[in-house]
């Protein structure tokens, strides 16, 4: 497809998008959410960011921002090394 | 074009489905076995379940023309309940040889914990000792990722293994990759919010190309949609994406990694057409 007919494809569709976020954030903004204690707000916050960078990933990016790191240690940590 | 969805929940769907999928060109569905909602306080709740699964479900497809398949475990969230779930491990092999049983699944994890990760290597060890498929389901949301980690180590500590026997199901952006690398089959589950859509799963075809990725619904009881993989078809079809490619995905892929099993018996519904041909 030529990437004028993908950007056809996307742009109304993205626009809403963006605007459901820009709505969301407003609401949040309202209820004074990002400026409080929410732990998940800075989430939200990098995640956005995320949003801007480049390289092609940012769908992968974004959903490490929303997941618990991989602890490369958890059969030490669950004493599950002497299971077979 | 028809397709087959490799992973549903039909006993939590009504008849009327599988009327909207047989008119949707679905001609297959593979049903892993998987939490009922609540914790089952028996084997012998497990003993029905498997029953249902192996002979109810079947023929309630078949009244549509669509062929019934399924896999069999004790699910994750209830893998708390180490004893209970080791006499359903122990029940298991009274069904493997049921028609229409393609191995062990939807093992897995839930929350990532110790009991959880000693049942799934209970499973395994008995997929090994039977030359059964396995089927894995992967954690949701914050979850997913350590989960589908551990799994994977779990898997590659195992040398009995054939990776390509092995299909680990709700892979998204983040889990993908690892999971295709190390050789294993990965599904793309289509669900309305906690995993992925139509266009996020068209974009890993993409990224990725099409060589051991399936896509399916996961129509379970909760909020989901039995009707998702063609929503997955248009999608690649609005995309450009040829005839070909969009097949070999919601087709030739499930029969290539179904035909694995003894169990999978599959009838091409234009069959009688080819031997005319």
């Amino acid at each position: 497809m030529q990437p004028v007919a993908v950007f056809d494809q996307e742009f109304l569709p993205l626009r809403a998008k963006l605007l459901e976020i820009a709505a969301a954030l407003d609401r949040f903004d309202r209820s004074d959410v990002l400026g409080g204690r929410e732990p998940r707000a800075a989430k939200i916050r990098v995640a956005i960011e995320a949003l801007l960078a480049s390289g092609g990933d940012r769908a992968e990016q974004l959903q490490l921002v929303f997941s618990r790191p991989y602890e490369e240690d958890w059969r030490e940590r669950m004493q599950m090394t002497n299971i077979e | 074009m028809y397709y087959i969805d490799p992973h549903i929940h039909m006993v939590s769907r009504t008849t009327d489905d599988y009327e909207t999928l047989a008119k949707m060109g679905c001609v297959a569905v593979s049903e892993p076995a998987f939490w009922a909602g609540y914790d089952r306080g028996s084997v012998d709740g497990f003993r029905d379940y498997f029953e249902q699964l192996t002979s109810f479900e079947p023929k309630r497809a078949g009244a549509y023309g669509i062929q019934h398949y399924t896999w069999l475990c004790i699910n994750a969230k209830e893998a708390e309940n180490v004893a209970l779930a080791r006499e359903v491990i122990a029940l298991i092999p009274e069904f493997l040889d049921r028609p229409g049983v393609l191995g062990i699944g939807e093992i897995g994890l839930n929350k990532n914990t110790r009991n959880e990760a000693i049942v799934f290597l209970e499973h395994v060890d008995l997929a090994m000792k039977t030359d059964e498929q396995i089927l894995i389901h992967t954690p949701h949301l914050e979850d997913k990722y350590q989960g589908t980690r551990m799994i994977l180590d779990m898997l590659c500590d195992d040398s009995r293994i054939s990776r390509e026997r092995v299909l680990i199901d709700h892979v998204e952006e983040h889990t993908v990759r690892h999971v295709l690398e190390e050789g294993f089959w990965a599904g793309m589950t289509l669900y309305p919010v906690s995993k992925c859509t139509p266009a996020r799963a068209a974009n890993m075809v993409e990224m990725y190309g099409p060589d051991r990725l399936l896509v399916n619904s996961a129509g379970d009881w909760g909020p989901s949609k039995p009707t998702a993989v063609p929503d997955f078809i248009l999608e690649m079809r609005r995309r450009g994406h040829p005839e070909s490619l969009i097949r070999r995905v919601v087709c030739e892929n499930p029969l290539a990694f179904f035909g694995q099993s003894r169990g999978f018996v599959f009838q091409p519904p234009d069959a009688a057409e080819r031997v005319e041909i």
